[in-house]
């Protein structure tokens, strides 16, 4: 960086005009929030501010998700903000569902005033401590002459080695006093140096030549392939391996699910030959990914016959759920290139044709095994022609619950950062806000939202944001009328007793997106909904498209909660 | 009392927070602290001293997460065999009489302990040692009225490698 230049500069300002400032710097060009008491200071600099623009959100959670879709669609880091108290605490799930899928998010909140801090003011809330177990770091500054470095260490620490959320909580005070401030040009943390770590080469030559010896080798990717931008790599060592590579729900998207070696997704809803071809593996490769509950499922059965490797940056997550037995520590770009340079020293592609077979067999069996349904609609269907109307790259975002999962079994997607769903913390009402930020990152691309009614109405308030923004999404509500995935559950697991999953039939979405100034449309038909995309697609608006379909549809293949990947349930009998 | 199976050293910035966020992700795994103790090492770095009774795989894993923490520059778990260990504990006991209270100094003598503070009918007993030799002491005291107990638990430092030894 250059150092001596930026670090000569020192101006005169308020903390509120040091954070704005700061932004930029940060080559921030959008921030997402909503003005209160404890922020007035900064919205009043941000009044006449040049080179960002503020995304008037209608809740902070969706602030929130807005930043996080940025930073997902983008690879940059989203940033978010929001006042003290009660601003602050409706961020937590948003910056919980950051947390947990390793997305670069700066949420910055306003505090009262640091004399007031403690003695329980109008507004406070100690956000610093709510948050603590939910962000990467989190900083305070007491004066403005420590605001630019806050701001440098928590882009910093959000962004590099494995991102996450940082919350910078800015009291009043500190937003209207005015000092001398530096900007420095870089920033350098004792406990903290990502930069340093160092391969272990060694470790390299083991998975290597495990990989190598491999008569069934199978590749498991997760997020952080997608995070460190490794698709390249994994796609050429798959190929020269000629291992499958299934992708964890995260993962979808990091190796094009059209190639002959995908096997889509694994997990609770995972595709038939992903779930069943990893234990008949004698090899497995786990990158980037920390081996989840919904995509093992029981940790002591997964795949007892298979050598695991499992490649990640975070050593906290080697032995964290499933015991390995070579472990790589490494961003999973680094890491997959040096496997890849070792294996190809070792020798020539091998064709491992017994199990390519045995992939392409299972695969035909199922990876798009439409079922059977009673409505006129069926979602996996629906989904194969909605892929066959968007373009490649457009991306898609889910709610949580049904539609997640049917979008993760049937909607393949191409490319990286195309395919964004809220995994880690299942947050519903992730879905629109999300594709909000996601579409603001890439105005040039479609975004689609795969919602569900449940999902949707949680935080289908920020279709006024979208409508006064100029934001136009689609959102396609999968509209069973109920809670769907736990309906679902209630249905198999628990004898049919509905308890609280069936909804009214309200709103009517059609009129409720109208009222906002978006499209409403409703479908009965593909048809139908093959104009609805369409239309959509050449709006200026957002488009609300509801799909009405029978209450009683269940998301399958479906693997019970805590069960081996094998016993996946692929239809039930309907009595 | 604490017998300290594990012993964790943590060394992190001096900055306000630190100790929330070691202890909450230790709360989050129900660890229960035996002893703690933190201490400046100089203007910006502290030692945080932590055991903890636990033989179990998430006591490895939960020192792997506290690494994550920014503000961790290093951790590293003590091996208990070659580690000094020492704990300073206050001892308020009854002396009534002359008898007792003669034979209560001569205890502290015995421990190497020293008489902080006199009063009539008590005294402080200042004992600096392995948590054993106070548990010791303190079973030793116990006949005259231990009155009150201040323990400021364990701080620990790793000796170095002898040359040619077998550690």
């Amino acid at each position: 960086m250059a150092l001596s230049k930026v670090s000569s500069i020192v101006e005169r300002i308020n903390g509120a005009e040091a954070l704005l400032k700061s932004l930029k710097k940060e080559r921030v060009e959008v921030i997402f929030g909503i003005p209160g008491g404890a922020t007035i200071p900064i919205y009043d600099v941000l009044y006449d501010f040049e080179g960002i623009r503020h995304i008037l959100a209608r809740h902070e959670q969706c602030a929130a998700h807005m930043a996080d879709g940025y930073a997902r669609a983008s690879g940059k880091v989203g940033v978010c903000i929001a006042t003290s108290g009660p601003g602050a605490t409706n961020l937590v799930t948003g910056i919980a569902t950051a947390y947990m899928d390793s997305s670069p998010l700066v949420a910055i909140t306003g505090q009262v005033p640091t004399n007031m801090i403690g003695k329980d003011a109008f507004q406070e809330t100690d956000i610093v401590g709510i948050t603590a177990s939910i962000t990467k770091h989190s900083l305070q500054p007491r004066s403005p002459k420590e605001v630019p470095a806050a701001v440098k260490e928590a882009f910093y620490v959000a962004s590099t080695w494995r991102p996450g959320p940082v919350l910078i909580d800015m009291p009043k005070d500190v937003q209207v006093n005015v000092e001398d401030v530096h900007f420095p040009g870089k920033v350098s943390l004792r406990g903290y140096k990502p930069d340093k770590l160092k391969i272990n080469l060694n470790s390299v030559k083991e998975a290597s030549t495990l990989l190598n010896k491999a008569e069934k080798p199978f590749i498991l990717a997760g997020g952080g392939v997608i995070i460190s931008n490794a698709s390249k790599e994994l796609l050429e060592l798959s190929e020269h391996l000629n291992a499958p590579v299934a992708t964890t729900l995260m993962g979808k998207g990091c190796f094009p699910e059209n190639h002959p070696l995908s096997l889509g997704v694994i997990g609770m809803h995972g595709t038939y030959p992903a779930n069943l071809l990893v234990s008949r593996s004698d090899v497995i490769l786990a990158v980037g990914m920390r081996f989840s509950d919904r995509t093992v499922g029981n940790f002591e059965a997964f795949a007892p016959d298979s050598k695991i490797i499992h490649l990640d940056i975070s050593e906290a997550e080697i032995n964290k759920n499933i015991k390995v037995e070579v472990s790589v520590i490494a961003d999973a770009k680094r890491g997959l290139k040096e496997i890849c340079k070792q294996i190809k020293a070792l020798n020539k592609p091998k064709q491992r044709k017994d199990w390519k077979e045995l992939v392409s067999k299972f695969k035909e069996k199922g990876i798009f095994n439409f079922g059977k349904s009673k409505g006129k609609i069926y979602p996996p269907q629906l989904l194969k022609i909605l892929r066959t109307i968007l373009p490649k790259k457009a991306i898609a975002v889910t709610e949580v619950g049904q539609n997640q999962a049917w979008a993760a079994l049937y909607f393949k997607i191409y490319h990286p950062r195309t395919f964004i769903t809220s995994g880690g913390l299942g947050t519903m009402g992730f879905g629109f806000p999300a594709a909000l930020g996601a579409k603001v990152a890439k105005p040039e691309v479609p975004v689609v939202d795969i919602a569900g009614d449940g999902s949707f109405l949680m935080t289908s308030q920020d279709l006024a944001t979208s409508v006064t923004e100029e934001i136009p999404v689609i959102v396609i509500i999968l509209d069973n009328r109920a809670l769907g995935m736990v309906a679902q559950w209630q249905r198999l697991f628990y004898n049919r007793r509905y308890s609280h999953t069936y909804l009214n039939k309200v709103p009517d979405f059609v009129q409720y997106a109208k009222s906002f100034g978006a499209e409403g449309i409703q479908v009965e038909s593909y048809e139908d909904f093959k104009q609805a995309i369409r239309e959509g697609l050449s709006n200026e608006v957002t488009t609300v498209i509801d799909v009405p379909i029978p209450k009683e549809e269940n998301v399958f293949p479906m693997v019970p909660p805590g069960k081996e990947l094998e016993k996946l349930i692929m239809k039930v009998d309907e009595t | 009392m604490t017998n300290g199976k594990n012993i964790i050293e943590v060394v992190t910035e001096h900055k306000p927070g630190v100790l929330f966020k070691v202890s909450n992700l230790l709360r989050r795994r129900n660890f229960n602290i035996e002893t703690l103790t933190v201490g400046v090492i100089d203007r910006k770095t502290a030692r945080i001293i932590i055991t903890l009774n636990d033989d179990g795989e998430v006591r490895e894993q939960v020192i792997k997460q506290l690494n994550n923490l920014v503000e961790v520059i290093n951790i590293r778990e003590l091996n208990p065999q070659n580690t000094v260990k020492r704990e300073l504990a206050l001892i308020k006991i009854k002396v009534e009489d002359r008898i007792s209270r003669s034979d209560v100094i001569h205890c502290i003598e015995v421990f190497r302990g020293q008489v902080v503070d006199v009063s009539r009918k008590s005294l402080i007993a200042q004992i600096t040692g392995t948590p054993d030799k106070i548990n010791a002491f303190i079973e030793l005291v116990k006949p005259y009225g231990v009155k009150e107990i201040a323990r400021t638990g364990i701080t620990a430092l790793e000796r170095d490698k002898k040359e040619g030894g077998t550690s």
